[in-house]
C-alpha cells in the first residue's frame, strides 16, 4: 500500500486494520432469475467447519424471500404506485414504500440471525443494504485475513 | 484532511454528484442545460397562463386553465424527482469485498476455463436461460449486475441504465425511469394542450372581430411566440414520448435498445429474459411496480470504519510532491519568513559556486527545506552540493532563470546595503551591515518578492531534484511533507517551531527577517 506516507489517511489507517483482521466472505447474487435481488445458496468453502450448511442454507432461503417480498408484483405494490403516480409522486415525501418495510425487515432479521446463530459461532452478518444489496458479507471474526 | 468537519457520507461521496440540502437532493455534475429546460417550461407556461389564459377562461371554459394547471404541476414535480433523486447508483465497492472479487477472478484463472481469459473481467451469468456478460468495472471494483452501467459524467454504475440525460440533469436510471417517463409524456401533453391554446386564442381573437390571422398576432404576440416554443418542441418531446413508450411496453432500456441487445442475431435465438411476459404488465412494473430506496445511504452519519471501507483513491493515494511547495507560496508572510531564516545558511553555502548552473541548483534545493531543522539544512545542503555538482546539466533552463533572480537580488541587496561592493562572499556581513545602517523595508520587501519566486522554481524544479537527493534526505522530506499536509495551521505551527531554532520568535516577516540578519 502506497498510502502509509500520507497523513491524510493516517487516522484511518489503524481503523482499516482493524477492519480487516478478520477473514470475509461474500456470498454474491443470484440473477438466474433476473434482477431480482437474490443471493446464491452456494455454501462459501471458507465456512466449512465453522457452520452447518443448514443454518446458511436457512438464512439465504429466508433472505431471498424477504427480497422476493418486496419485489413481488402484487395488486396493493401496483396501487401503491399509481397512487404516488396520481399525487404526482407527492406522497412519497410523507410515506414509506413497501420495499423500503421490506428493508426493515431485512436489517431485523439480519440483526436476529446474528444474535441466534452467527455471533455465538464467531461469524457475523452485514446488512446487505449496507453493501448496495450487491453481496452478503460474512466477517469470520476469530480468523485473519488471507487464509 | 478535514475529517472533523464531514458528518454525512454525502460528502464523501466517490462519484461526482452534487449534493444539496444536505444530501436530501442529489444530481449530476453539470446542470446548466437541466437549468435551461426548468427555464423553457416555466417561461412558456408563464406566458401562457398570464395572457391566454384569461381570455379563454372568460370566453371558453374554465377548465382550461385547471388543465394546465395540473398538468405544469405534474410535469415539474416529475422533472424534479428525475433530476433532484437518486437513479438507483450502485455503491462501489469495498477494499475487502473488492480483493475477494480480484481472489474469486485469479480461481478461475487457475481453474483454466476456457471462458475466462487471463484478464477475465468478464463474467457470464444465465438470466433465465439467455446468456449475459456482467462486466467488472474498475471505477467501482464490482462486476455491474445485469443491465447496470457505468455513467462517466457522473462515475458511478447506475442499475438499469437508461441514459444521462442532459435535459434533466440526471442519469436516468431504475430508480427514477418512471418519473423520467411519466415527465416526458406529461410535457408532450402540456406542450400540445398549450400549443393548441394558444392558436386557438388567435383564432378566437381573429374571429371575434372578423379579421386577417395577422392582425390578431400582434394584438397578442406572446400567444405567437408560445405557440411557436411549442411547435418546435412537441415533435421531439413526442418522438421521445412515442419511443419510451415502446421501450417500456418491452421493458428495454435505451442502452440496451442501442446495442441491440436483445435483437436475434447470427441465427441465435435472443430474448429480453426480463421482461414480464406481455405488454401490460411490463408497463405496470416499471411505471407503478416497487420501487428500490436509495442504496446509497446520503445522509447517514459518516463514521471512521465507513471512511476505512471505502475503496477510494482521493485519499489514499499519497498527494504528488510536487503540490506542498505550491501551497507555501499561498502561505503569505510567514512563509517568507521562514525561508528568510534560513537564507544566511544558504548564501553560504552557495556564494562560491553562483556562476556554475550546479551552483544555483543547489541553491534552489536548499531552499526547498523550509521545515528542515536549521542545522540538518545546513548539512544537507553540503551534501547535495556535491552530488550537483557532478550532476550535468540538462534541464537548467529553468533553474538558470532561477539563479538569475536569486542572483539579482544578491547584488541588488548588497548594492543598496553595501554601496556597490564586490559580489558575495558572506553576504551575511552586507545584510547586517544594511540592519546597522538602518533598517530598509522596501530591501526587504524585495528580498520577499524574490524569495517568492524561487519557490516557485523550486517547486517546478522538484521531480529532478527528489530523483537524487539521498534517502535520508528523503525521509526529512516525506516528514516535512506529513507535516505540510496535515492543514494550514499546522504548517504555521511547524514554522513557528522553526523559527525557534534560529532564535526568531517572529510571526512576520519584517520581524523574522530582522532576526536573522543580526
Amino acid at each position: 500500500m502506497s498510502n502509509h506516507h500520507n497523513n491524510g489517511a493516517r487516522a484511518s489507517e489503524t481503523e482499516q486494520m482493524a477492519q480487516s483482521q478478520y477473514l470475509k466472505v461474500f456470498v454474491q447474487r443470484d440473477y438466474s432469475e433476473g434482477t431480482v435481488v437474490k443471493f446464491q445458496t452456494r455454501f462459501p468453502p471458507e465456512l466449512e467447519g465453522k457452520l452447518d450448511r443448514q443454518i446458511f442454507e436457512g438464512t439465504i432461503t429466508r433472505l431471498n424471500s424477504y427480497f422476493a417480498e418486496a419485489e413481488k408484483a402484487t395488486c396493493s405494490t401496483y396501487c401503491e404506485g399509481c397512487l404516488a403516480c396520481l399525487t404526482a409522486y407527492f406522497i412519497y415525501i410523507c410515506k414509506e414504500t413497501h420495499y423500503e418495510k421490506c428493508l426493515k425487515k431485512v436489517s431485523k432479521f439480519i440483526a436476529e440471525q446474528n444474535e441466534r446463530m452467527y455471533e455465538p459461532r464467531g461469524l457475523k452478518l452485514t446488512d446487505p443494504s449496507m453493501r448496495g444489496l450487491r453481496v452478503l458479507e460474512i466477517s469470520c471474526l476469530d480468523r485473519p485475513p488471507n487464509v | 484532511m478535514t475529517q472533523g468537519k464531514i458528518t454525512r457520507k454525502w460528502e464523501a461521496f466517490p462519484g461526482q454528484n452534487r449534493f444539496y440540502c444536505n444530501g436530501r437532493l442529489m444530481t449530476a455534475p453539470h446542470s446548466g442545460v437541466f437549468l435551461l429546460t426548468v427555464f423553457l417550461i416555466t417561461g412558456t407556461s408563464a406566458l401562457f397562463f398570464i395572457f391566454d389564459c384569461k381570455y379563454l377562461a372568460e370566453n371558453v371554459t374554465v377548465a382550461i386553465p385547471i388543465i394546465g394547471a395540473v398538468l405544469f404541476i405534474f410535469t415539474m414535480s416529475s422533472l424534479l424527482r428525475t433530476s433532484l433523486t437518486d437513479p438507483g447508483i450502485i455503491p462501489r465497492a469495498t477494499n475487502e469485498e473488492a480483493n475477494y472479487v480480484e481472489k474469486q477472478i485469479e480461481v478461475t484463472n487457475s481453474a483454466n476455463s476456457p471462458t475466462y481469459r487471463p484478464p477475465p473481467r468478464t463474467k457470464e451469468v444465465l438470466v433465465k436461460g439467455q446468456t449475459i456478460k456482467l462486466k467488472y468495472c474498475f471505477t467501482c471494483k464490482i462486476f455491474r449486475p445485469p443491465r447496470a452501467s457505468h455513467c462517466s459524467l457522473c462515475d458511478n454504475c447506475v442499475d438499469r441504465f437508461d441514459h444521462h440525460c442532459p435535459w434533466v440533469g440526471n442519469c436516468v436510471g431504475r430508480r427514477n425511469y418512471r418519473f423520467f417517463y411519466m415527465f416526458i409524456v406529461s410535457l408532450a401533453f402540456l406542450a400540445v394542450f398549450i400549443f393548441a391554446c394558444a392558436i386557438a386564442h388567435l383564432i378566437l381573437i381573429s374571429k371575434e372581430d372578423s379579421r386577417q390571422f395577422l392582425d390578431a398576432v400582434k394584438e397578442s404576440p406572446p400567444s405567437i411566440i408560445v405557440a411557436l416554443i411549442c411547435f418546435f418542441s412537441v415533435w421531439s418531446i413526442l418522438g421521445l414520448a412515442g419511443f419510451h413508450t415502446y421501450l417500456t411496453t418491452s421493458n428495454q432500456t435505451t442502452n440496451e435498445d442501442i446495442k441491440g441487445s436483445f435483437t436475434s442475431k447470427r441465427g441465435q435465438e435472443s430474448f429480453n429474459p426480463y421482461s414480464q411476459g406481455n405488454v401490460c404488465s411490463n408497463c405496470f412494473h416499471i411505471l407503478c411496480g416497487p420501487l428500490t430506496p436509495s442504496l446509497i445511504d446520503r445522509r447517514g452519519l459518516l463514521t471512521e470504519s465507513y471512511m476505512a471501507e471505502l475503496a477510494r483513491p482521493i485519499t489514499t493515494e499519497p498527494v504528488l510532491p510536487m503540490k506542498p511547495y505550491p501551497i507555501q507560496n499561498m502561505n503569505g508572510p510567514t512563509h517568507i519568513t521562514m525561508n528568510a531564516n534560513e537564507m544566511p545558511g544558504i548564501y553560504r553555502q552557495t556564494t562560491e559556486t553562483t556562476e556554475s548552473n550546479a551552483g544555483s541548483v543547489t541553491h534552489l534545493v536548499s531552499s526547498e527545506q523550509p521545515l528542515a531543522i536549521a542545522s540538518t539544512v545546513h548539512q544537507m545542503s553540503l551534501a547535495q552540493q556535491q552530488q550537483y555538482k557532478s550532476q550535468p546539466s540538462l534541464n537548467l533552463g529553468r533553474a538558470h532563470h532561477a539563479h538569475h533572480h536569486h542572483y539579482h537580488n544578491v547584488t541588488s541587496s548588497s548594492a543598496s546595503a553595501a554601496g556597490g561592493s564586490s559580489p558575495p562572499p558572506p553576504p551575511r556581513v552586507h545584510k547586517s551591515q544594511s540592519l546597522a545602517d538602518n533598517l530598509n523595508s522596501e530591501d526587504l520587501h524585495l528580498d520577499a518578492v524574490v524569495l517568492g519566486q524561487q519557490n516557485k522554481f523550486v517547486g517546478s524544479s522538484r521531480l529532478d531534484n527528489d530523483m537524487t537527493v539521498q534517502d535520508r534526505e528523503n525521509s526529512l522530506l516525506s516528514a516535512n511533507r506529513l507535516r505540510l499536509l496535515q492543514d494550514t495551521t499546522m504548517i504555521e505551527s511547524a514554522l513557528d517551531l522553526d523559527s525557534l531554532d534560529d532564535s526568531s520568535l517572529g510571526t512576520n516577516s519584517q520581524n523574522g527577517l530582522m532576526k536573522v540578519m543580526v
